[in-house]
């Protein structure tokens, strides 16, 4: 067999053919976790792979780089310039990971040695592969830190892992996988673990190593709008094969695959609000037990009988290539007018009265938490405090969702514990509809829960394996006394009402899906009627095409029970779909606070505009368009912020400042007070901007 | 770090402190050395016997506060660990019974822990293979053993050996033999000849030990992201493994390895009977048969400082492992 084709200059930098891994002998016998896989890559080209979890886009990444597992069988082919990959002896393989084909992982905590110093291991990334003595490589590697735009490059070469940020071990993580020029790029979900502020500034970075490279980068994640920020082409996954795959704009304009309509249409967006998300019903097949045919047949709302039993392979298209025995029917994602995903109808808001006519369901004022900061094993004593709230008031009205957003660390969680703890705060109050929860008893403290309920991240982890379903809804119902028949009756409409059926109730939380599970969470919350539900990331565990169901769910639940969110949530677009209004959190303080439409059309605060500029809007042509406002740095150090304005040391609108401006923020600690109407900031120099497009 | 470390190490010696202390307490409540005079034929007067106990300071109608003040001074002012009950100085026995124990305990642990890990290593490389399965059948078989059974166990594998080859190359009493005429290379043959078997002894419960726990730690890490990351940059598999895999799974396997070596001073007793060796273990077996509280003390104190060092010895060795933890 010839390895080599007859000329080089023709063959593609990297070409992969009916890739397919196996991984033998799982719960339901072999794995195939990758059916058939091909692409091809040209130097400086990006590809974004898209998926969800399960879908088999990291594993044939892995294949590529020959990482996967020994007993995993990997069939097809994978050319590197021409020559062969696939089979090759690990000791040939080394030679060319790190050096020709580089990976940037998902978790750079995890994904760096904890014992090595960071510069070490960049140092030996560069000896692996090139002949340099111990100094010099150290020496490069330090400039590899500092080009990848770590500060005080050579004192945090000699850090170890552990003492860095997330965001800045993803740049070393980077800087790593540049170190040796490489030809390709692998990076699986780099910036999954990472803030929107965060991801911003590594998304940023790697176009820069892009281009300094030259290399052809795969970009691998479940975000559709940081693909079409960066990607030429895309290639969507679905149960271990490619679905659809094409240029970026026109895949996105009109996809041919319904899974990818349907994946589409399922996004929050932070430029479309008022429209209503096409979750696809269902959840992935388990490859292990595919049927015959399209293994997206179950969840197809066009499917055809022949869908059933053939499987369809992927053909070109006008634009690219999909694999639907209907793609040349679909023309804008509708088959002859009518859409493949029709908008579900959810219940209307009604006319609402005025929000300040409307009583309050929670008040929050001035509340402050802090926690002291020790130190001395026998003897602790208090060396100082870190405050994780400070001065932070808010109220939520009667049928109002108020969405909290801010980066981790921001203070967020430790809001929403003081809320939910229902005791007097250290300082400042909280009121719950119109009492104090300070002058509580025990046994008005335990009447006041009914009303504060509260729906977790988790699905899995808050709700107990070992009880059924219907115990688990039921028991708050106990826990206050309802009648034995008021119970059955009642798990059995809070079952109906979140989409599921009553005989789920016998069921074990393990036989759900992650959708499903999220479901009894809110099912439980809604038990004893609360009229204000707390959510602290309820979509974030969950695949898009999932999350769109929970999210519908939850706004019909509003309009329909009338009841009040307190929403915490890290994707803003998620926030952007449901919230009424909007709090902006930074470093335990409210920066912005107002209408979510003013916030997100209009903001004034440059933390808010930041965070709004760095969310990706899955639409190629508005998000290439955009211009990004990036904020400096991390977060600092709660311990040690800096003088008055706490977002200084990160703010973009700083540096633009006169010196005389400039000395204001540094002395004056700003105020939240209302620049323009309905829109309070905490900014000497809020001025509107717009960062979403229309 | 420094700070840390002194901070450990004042601990330590409050234990030690307190260790001795309670020992000496409960041994001078428990033992009666007065029956080893009492039974005496013929029984010797009255007067004497009163005076021959409290010149050794263990005569229980003397103030035990006392007497516990007397000896724990001649300790801590002379390094005076007091006489034996039939009026030894217990300071000469000490040395030479340190030293035997130790020779056999460092030899054992040495083995024990080197091919332990890196029994565990292979076996977690090779994991559900024959390798492995033959190196945890190794390790449950030495696990579920006493170490009695085992040493009897090597006795007759050394007598049959030594049938076989017709002279006694495997001992299995004492540790030299005694008025040896051999020169400097007979003696040193001599010595390890009775070296072998009492160090295999120990040093195969300690192997099936650590291999098990080094497989446990080697396997966590084998599933790591950064091992993945590693071999990305280009290592081989191999070479993953060793540089940074290895380096991190031997981070638990610090403390296991210093302690265990703290408690073996004294847990070789068995080892010490069988082979007639004259350590730490038998010594404090002895004494208590023949009710001596000052050796029983003398032990403990020994035994306390042992595991002492090896605490510290944990704690150095795991801040130079982690980076983690070094503050």
């Amino acid at each position: 067999m010839s390895d080599v084709g007859d000329d080089v200059s023709q063959v593609p930098l990297l070409s992969v053919r009916d890739l397919g891994v196996v991984f033998p002998g799982g719960e339901d016998g072999d794995v195939p976790a990758v059916r058939g896989v091909a692409y091809d890559l040209a130097p400086g080209e990006v590809l974004g792979i898209v998926g969800e979890s399960g879908s088999g886009k990291s594993v044939s990444s892995l294949a590529v780089m020959g990482l996967l597992p020994r007993n995993a069988r990997v069939t097809g082919s994978v050319r590197l310039r021409g020559v062969e990959l696939l089979g090759r002896p690990d000791g040939e393989l080394a030679r060319i990971r790190g050096n020709d084909i580089a990976m940037v992982f998902q978790d750079p905590l995890s994904a760096l040695t904890p014992v090595y110093t960071v510069g070490d291991q960049i140092a030996e990334t560069i000896r692996i592969h090139q002949r340099l003595a111990a100094g010099p490589a150290t020496q490069r590697a330090v400039e590899l830190l500092d080009s990848v735009g770590i500060p005080n490059a050579a004192q945090r070469a000699k850090a170890f892992p552990h003492e860095f940020s997330g965001g800045m071990r993803q740049r070393v993580m980077i800087a790593m996988a540049i170190a040796n020029d490489p030809d390709v790029l692998i990076a699986d979900e780099p910036t999954t673990a990472l803030d929107v502020t965060i991801q911003a500034q590594v998304l940023e970075l790697l176009e820069t190593a892009r281009q300094l490279t030259n290399a052809a980068t795969v970009m691998i994640t479940h975000d559709l709008g940081v693909v079409a920020g960066i990607a030429d082409r895309v290639l969507v996954m679905y149960a271990g094969k490619a679905v659809e795959q094409g240029p970026v704009g026109p895949v996105y304009a009109a996809p041919r695959m319904p899974y990818t309509i349907g994946l589409l249409g399922s996004v929050p967006r932070l430029d479309r609000p008022g429209q209503t998300l096409t979750p696809i019903s269902g959840s992935p097949p388990n490859v292990s037990r595919l049927e015959p045919g399209c293994p997206f047949a179950s969840r197809c709302p066009v499917v055809l009988p022949v869908c059933r039993e053939v499987e369809p392979e992927l053909t070109p298209t006008a634009v690219g290539s999909a694999a639907c025995h209907r793609a040349d029917e679909i023309v804008d994602g509708s088959i002859d007018g009518v859409p493949v995903f029709p908008p579900p109808v959810l219940a209307q808001a009604r006319g609402l009265v005025a929000r300040t006519e409307r009583p309050a369901v929670l008040e929050v004022r001035e509340v402050t938490k802090r926690f002291d900061i020790t130190r001395g094993a026998v003897m602790r004593r208090k060396v100082g405090s870190v405050s994780a709230v400070d001065g932070v008031s808010f109220d939520i009205r009667e049928g109002e969702a108020l969405g909290l957003v801010g980066e981790s660390g921001s203070g967020k969680t430790t809001t929403i514990m003081e809320v939910l703890s229902l005791q007097a705060p250290a300082e400042g109050s909280i009121v719950v509809h119109g009492k104090d929860v300070a002058g509580l008893g025990r046994r008005e403290r335990k009447e006041l829960r009914r009303d504060i309920q509260v729906v977790f991240q988790d699905p899995l982890s808050s709700l107990d394996p070992r009880l059924p379903v219907g115990d688990i809804i039921d028991e708050p119902l106990r826990s206050f006394d309802v009648p034995r028949a008021e119970r059955a009756a009642r798990v059995g409409e809070l079952l109906r009402l979140v989409g599921l059926a009553p005989e789920h109730a016998n069921r074990y939380p393990a036989d759900f899906s992650g959708g499903q599970r999220q479901r009894i969470g809110i099912a439980r919350a809604l038990a004893l009627e609360p009229k204000l539900l707390v959510l602290d990331e309820p979509v974030s565990a969950l695949d898009v095409s999932i999350q769109a169901g929970v999210l519908n769910l939850l706004e019909d639940l509003k309009v329909r029970l009338g009841l009040a969110y307190l929403f915490v949530a890290h994707d803003l677009s998620v926030v952007r779909h449901i919230a009424d209004r909007v709090a902006v959190m930074y470093l335990g303080r409210l920066v912005e606070v107002g209408d979510a439409d003013d916030i997100f059309e209009r903001p004034t605060h440059p933390y808010t505009q930041a965070l709004l500029s760095a969310v990706p809007i899955p639409d190629p042509v508005a998000e290439r368009q955009r211009e990004r406002i990036l904020v400096r740095g991390d977060l600092p150090d709660p311990a040690n912020l800096p003088s008055g304005c706490r977002f200084r040391s990160r703010c973009p609108l700083f540096v633009e400042l006169e010196p005389g401006q400039q000395q204001r923020c540094a002395e004056e600690d700003p105020a939240l007070v209302e620049h323009v109407p309905g829109l309070a900031s905490a900014c000497h120099f809020a001025r509107e901007r717009t960062v979403v497009p229309g | 770090m420094g700070r840390f470390l002194l901070k450990r190490l004042a601990n330590y010696v409050v234990l030690v402190v307190v260790a001795t202390t309670l020992a000496y307490i409960v041994a001078s409540l428990a033992l009666n050395p007065r029956s080893t005079y009492e039974g005496r034929n013929p029984p010797p007067p009255a007067a004497v016997v009163e005076q021959q106990l409290t010149a050794y300071g263990v005569n229980d109608k003397d103030p035990l506060l006392g007497r516990y003040a007397d000896w724990i001074g001649g300790v801590v002012l002379h390094g005076d660990f007091g006489q034996t009950v039939r009026g030894q100085d217990i300071n000469d026995q000490l040395g030479s019974r340190a030293l035997v124990s130790l020779r056999l305990l460092v030899l054992g642990s040495i083995i024990g822990a080197v091919v332990g890990v890196l029994a565990g290593v292979v076996s977690a490389i090779k994991k559900y293979k024959v390798t492995d399965r033959a190196i945890t059948a190794y390790s449950f078989f030495f696990i579920a053993t006493p170490v009695f059974f085992t040493a009897v166990l090597l006795k007759f594998g050394a007598l049959s050996v030594n049938d076989a080859v017709g002279s006694t190359v495997l001992y299995y009493t004492g540790y030299e033999t005694p008025n040896l005429q051999a020169g400097f290379w007979g003696h040193v043959a001599d010595q390890v000849g009775h070296l072998i078997l009492p160090t295999l002894s120990i040093a195969l419960g300690q192997i099936a030990y650590f291999s098990r726990y080094q497989r446990n730690a080697m396997l966590d890490v084998m599933n790591s992201d950064f091992l993945r990351t590693a071999e990305a940059k280009g290592l081989t598999r191999r070479k993953a493994l060793y540089k940074h895999g290895l380096r991190t799974a031997l981070i638990p396997m610090a403390t296991l390895l210093a302690y265990s070596f703290g408690t073996l001073a004294v847990g070789a007793t068995f080892t010490e009977k069988i082979f007639g060796w004259h350590g730490m273990g038998e010594w404090l077996v002895d004494s208590i048969t023949s009710q001596d509280i000052n050796v029983v003390a003398t032990v403990t104190l020994f035994t306390a400082v042992f595991i002492l060092i090896s605490g510290f010895l944990a704690d150095v060795i795991y801040a130079v492992l982690d980076p983690r933890v070094r503050v």
